[in-house]
């Protein structure tokens, strides 16, 4: 289409190399109009939504909103000192504003993740606070003791700061103190740098484990005549398609210690009968059913890459003298590691934020990053400390989705 | 958008269609053999005497749907048996209505209500209902010679088997202590301090490899009719009921058992709460009070209803008295579960809980 | 042509390990398919246990019962024994019936939201003139990539702000967002093979684009758009983690009844309701098979 010269007008006497130009734009304007409605769907009910939880791993107006005096009063405090007077002053405002609001325990809630035992401290102190009189340092001391301890206004200091490292330092099982130093989590109170880690080895495991069982599995398919292979690739489809909780159901059915494997093993002496094997509620079940639930994503896009390798590639290797190991090692193997590399980085990216087969089976060292950031969601309610986790493990799958990206190419992602 | 308005059309029509007809309230509790004695007791006789309708719900326990609830301004859910620190905590957090108790009925025998209940029953936004307790219990046609004290079930040598606990830190650090010979007065003295924890700790570990964790209140006697555990701690009423109802060969130990109340709460912004409040007066009169605990061995909140309480509603022979945790016999080294302490270190024990229980 | 499956010249090596190999192959397929086969008999176990009682291993007929299918049925009724209003009181109250209407309804919704959204969006982005392509398809797809639980949270997060979170609203525009990425992918996977000469050809024999679009590539991308709405609506008939943040109690969906009771209350209706759900799923693979098939043939691409 390149072809058209400066020379050519049409009939209506504008240059053509314009015209041309003009509904070269047309047809992007197009283009880009036809996504546009599901680019808008999903920046408001995808994008903005998971950006608004993710900004709370560092914006925390809890303390600030409703605390707004002690908040102001604080700022210029160096945590080092004892508070003053006004800052004492200050708090008991706030005390008496936000226990008549009831906020009380929202802020109670707030200093506690700071310091542990904070939380009635302020609730009690709310109660009586509004019969407090100056001098309100000697009131709030005379109310309870801690007031008096540094610790606790350092506390209430890092909770006032809007944005705060805190929780992202959590996350990594660090904390921030008033003296603006970061230092290690108290060694008994660390779990997030290790569920990470064993996140990260459970879906090595588990990508080498389905790479292990899907290669042969594709290759299989590959060289049988397409009738029946195609017979075949049903028998891979079908867990494919079945729901995700009929197969870790079928696995608690298979493993659990009155469940068939063990029965099984029981019944053909391998072990007895009161010594069954511990194979699920642990890592063991989590690795088994996951390893299970991900194969069909490991042996398609090995299998849709083997399809398009000719035979004659070997054959020309053995014709030439190669050994069946050498032809396959150093001619075909090659050829698929493109397969290798999407089925391994899919899998991979899908295990690392997996929620479900570890909550059902995994006991308690089969648990996952992404149960503990579902349990600060659901049961403690730290949502800034999920946002953080959740941030982590976000800046994580991306890097492997850009992999992903640039290796396979997202448009040859298939389905089936 | 016009799609939009069709979805939004269509979600009207299908929630019409499955809603329930007007003057109905939903009660959440925690399901099983619980929910089944508050059905018996409150909800069958309010529904008859006034004719509206109660849908009950189940749920595990915390603030965590009501919270969800209430931020979102879409509150389904009226009335919400929850544990004390929970009803203190979700005062203060400001998502629950405050209660009036002088609106409260009258004990049968004339007292007001705020002397007719038992200490710590009534709290700003709550009412309690029943006094419950965290025992353990075993499977007497398993093990003839059973377990006698906490101590014996933190020993598996003694006695070998699974062990089962709930999956938090809750009652399991206190009975921790107590097996390890703290005074029931003393447990929360020494679990204040830090040394005291890692003393608790220290104890679980002990028993830590073979613990089956549960989490729902159904869970533990299904694990001990399983045979998956040789004792596990438990609901007192479940593990009742186990034996009363269903004939299962159940025997509490009641040594350092945790005990608690159940309170009524209202969501703020409840759906019908005027409604859920006149129910909330009804259940928590003496005589209803009285009616649940023959379905389920919890001792009501109320005095005056303890002298109406009598046997198993199908079984005159069980006298109910001997099975609550209250009873005398059953009561001289309970451990009152102390509500505050749990709402100030809640969140650090959970955390310490959960890392503990990673590794 | 017969290939033969071990040619004459191979040696005793070779056809060892010609055998070693399918025995292996035939272990893995093992693998996949047994766990979900093993369910359906269990599913008719007579006691309350997810294993095989003796009398089951010796083809008792009285060890095997359908009481567990009439407990999804029975599970959560007022009255299970009475005879009057038995069906009202099932379609009211039975806790599964309940579930299986939810997961209808948010799946339908959600699977329409998203196959519309999906497949215009496909279209445009099969243009070769789309601008930024590269960038735009990885939004589009992230939806699939980016973990549940993150999605789940920051939904609910957000949701809750704007009264979205524990309704069914907001639960189908969660779906849709979920079932996206599939629409997109299946529809564009047959829109690569399409020949953009027929829409040039029928616009040089005077139909505009609309009149093309119907008449042209709707019959050739319909294969495809109906293979991409059977995915989105799978994925929202099997997604728990949004559920379990974003839905109330009235509208737990199967998946998320079945968590709870796999949690909670084991029971062998979980084992029946998986039964119905494998039968489901073999039915939905077939009518996909045999959509691809078809679309293969449409444009041109024998499989033989």
């Amino acid at each position: 289409m390149n072809n058209f010269t400066e020379e050519n007008f049409s009939s209506d006497g504008v240059s053509l190399k314009k015209k041309l130009r003009r509904s070269l734009f047309k047809s992007k304007m197009r283009a880009f109009f036809l996504v546009l409605p599901l680019l808008a769907f999903l920046a408001i009910f995808f994008v903005i939504p998971i950006i608004n939880l993710l900004s709370q791993s560092f914006l925390d107006f809890r303390y600030a909103t409703l605390m707004p005096g002690s908040t102001q009063a604080l700022k210029d405090w160096d945590g080092k000192s004892f508070p003053t007077e006004e800052i004492a002053k200050a708090m008991v405002i706030d005390l008496i504003q936000a226990k008549k609001n009831k906020t009380i325990g929202k802020v109670a809630t707030r200093v506690n993740r700071e310091l542990s035992g904070t939380r009635s401290l302020f609730t009690k102190t709310a109660r009586a606070a509004n019969k407090m009189e100056a001098p309100y340092m000697e009131a709030l001391i005379k109310k309870d003791k801690k007031w008096e301890n540094l610790k606790t206004w350092q506390a209430i200091k890092i909770s006032s700061m809007a944005v705060t490292p805190s929780y992202l330092l959590a996350a990594v099982d660090r904390k921030y103190t008033a003296e603006g130093e970061i230092i290690q989590q108290d060694e008994n109170r660390r779990i997030h740098v290790t569920l990470f880690l064993r996140t990260i080895e459970i879906s090595v495991i588990v990508t080498l484990a389905t790479l292990l069982l899907g290669y042969p599995v594709a290759f299989l398919m590959a060289s049988l005549p397409l009738r029946t292979s195609n017979l075949l690739l049903i028998l891979v489809l079908l867990p494919f398609w079945t729901s995700l909780l009929v197969r870790t159901t079928a696995w608690i059915a298979m493993l659990q210690s009155s469940g068939v494997v063990n029965d099984l093993l029981v019944f053909l002496g391998v072990t007895a009968d009161d010594a069954r094997f511990s194979l699920i509620y642990n890592k063991t079940g989590t690795l088994i059913a996951m390893t299970h639930i991900l194969l069909p994503f490991m042996i398609l896009p090995i299998y849709s890459v083997m399809k398009t390798i000719s035979p004659s590639f070997v054959m020309a290797a053995k014709s030439m003298g190669a050994t069946n190991w050498t032809a396959f090692w150093r001619v075909y193997f090659p050829m698929t590691i493109p397969g290798v590399g999407a089925g391994a980085i899919l899998v991979f990216i899908l295990a690392i934020g997996y929620y479900i087969t570890p909550a059902l089976v995994g006991g308690q060292d089969g648990q996952m990053i992404s149960n503990i950031i579902d349990f600060h969601m659901r049961s403690s309610l730290n949502w800034n400390l999920a946002a953080a986790l959740g941030l982590v493990l976000l800046i994580f799958i991306l890097f492997f989705f850009w992999l992903y990206d640039r290796f396979v190419g997202i448009d040859n992602m298939k389905l089936g | 958008m016009k799609l939009k308005n069709i979805l939004i059309g269509a979600f009207v029509g299908a929630g019409l269609a499955t809603s329930v007809t007007a003057g109905s309230i939903t009660v959440v509790s925690w399901g099983g053999a619980y929910t089944k004695s508050q059905v018996e007791a409150y909800h069958k006789p309010w529904m008859t005497k006034t004719g509206h309708q109660v849908v009950s719900e189940d749920y595990n326990g915390g603030l965590a749907e009501v919270k969800a609830q209430v931020d979102a301004g879409n509150v389904t859910w009226d009335l919400v048996d929850v544990e004390k620190s929970d009803a203190v905590k979700g005062c203060d957090e400001g998502l629950l209505e405050t209660i009036d108790h002088g609106s409260l009925p009258k004990g049968a025998d004339g007292s007001v209500a705020t002397s007719d209940f038992i200490d710590g029953a009534l709290t700003e936004c709550a009412v309690a209902n029943i006094v419950w307790s965290t025992i353990f219990a075993y499977d007497k046609s398993k093990m003839s010679n059973g377990p006698k004290t906490i101590k014996d079930f933190f020993d598996t040598s003694k006695f070998p088997g699974k062990r089962g606990l709930r999956k938090s830190p809750k009652a399991n650090l206190e009975m921790a202590l107590a097996a390890d010979g703290v005074a029931a007065g003393d447990v929360y003295k020494v679990l204040g301090t830090a040394a005291g924890v890692d003393r608790a700790f220290k104890k679980l570990d002990t028993i830590k490899d073979s613990v089956v964790w549960w989490e729902a209140g159904a869970q533990p006697p299904q694990l001990l009719a399983d045979g998956e555990v040789a004792m596990t701690t438990a609901y007192n009423g479940r593990i009742f009921n186990a034996f009363a109802g269903e004939g299962k060969p159940f025997e509490i130990v009641w040594d350092a058992q945790v005990f608690d109340m159940d309170l009524w709460v209202i969501p703020k912004g409840a759906p019908n709460k005027d409604l859920a409040m006149d129910f909330l007066k009804f259940s928590t009169a003496t005589e209803q009070l009285a009616g649940q605990a023959s379905w389920i061995s919890y001792g009501p909140a109320r005095k005056s209803s303890a002298p109406l309480v009598a046997s198993y509603h199908n079984k005159p022979s069980l006298k109910m008295g001997p099975h609550m945790p209250t009873a005398p016999e059953n009561f001289k080294t309970a451990i009152a579960n102390d509500f505050e302490f749990w709402a100030d270190n809640g969140d650090e024990l959970t955390e310490r809980f959960n890392s503990w229980l990673a590794k | 042509m017969k290939k033969r499956a071990i040619p004459i010249y191979a040696s005793r090596g070779d056809v060892a390990w010609f055998y070693t190999f399918r025995f292996i192959c035939a272990l893995v397929f093992l693998f996949l398919i047994f766990p979900i086969i093993i369910i359906i008999p269990l599913s008719f176990n007579q006691e309350p246990y997810f294993s095989f009682t003796s009398g089951m291993l010796s083809l008792d007929p009285d060890a095997y019962s359908y009481r567990w299918y009439w407990d999804i049925l029975k599970n959560g009724m007022a009255d299970p024994d009475a005879s009057n209003g038995w069906w009202a009181d099932m379609w009211n109250n039975a806790q599964w019936i309940r579930s299986i209407k939810n997961s209808f309804i948010v799946g339908i919704f959600a699977t329409i939201l998203a196959t519309v959204l999906g497949t215009v969006a496909a279209i445009g982005l099969s243009s070769s003139h789309m601008p930024y392509k590269r960038i735009i398809m990885s939004l589009l797809i992230s939806p699939m990539i980016i973990p549940l639980v993150i999605t789940a949270s920051g939904l609910f997060y957000s949701f809750s702000q704007v009264g979205l979170a524990k309704n069914y609203l907001g639960l189908i525009l969660a779906h849709a967002v979920l079932g996206t990425p599939f629409v997109i992918i299946t529809v564009t996977a047959t829109l690569v093979g399409f020949d953009q000469s027929l829409t040039r050809a029928s616009a040089s024999l005077g139909a505009g684009p609309v009149r093309t679009f119907f008449r042209i590539q709707t019959p050739l991308i319909l294969p495809g758009v109906i293979s991409g709405a059977l995915f989105a609506f799978i994925t929202s008939f099997d997604e728990v983690v949004v559920v379990l943040q974003l839905a109330d109690v009235r509208q737990r969906t199967i998946p998320r009844q079945m968590f709870s009771g796999i949690r909670e209350q084991i029971s062998p209706t979980i084992l029946a309701v998986a039964t119905i759900l494998v039968i489901l799923s073999i039915i939905l693979l077939t009518i996909v098979e045999l959509l691809r098939r078809r679309s293969e043939r449409l444009r041109g691409i024998s499989p033989e």
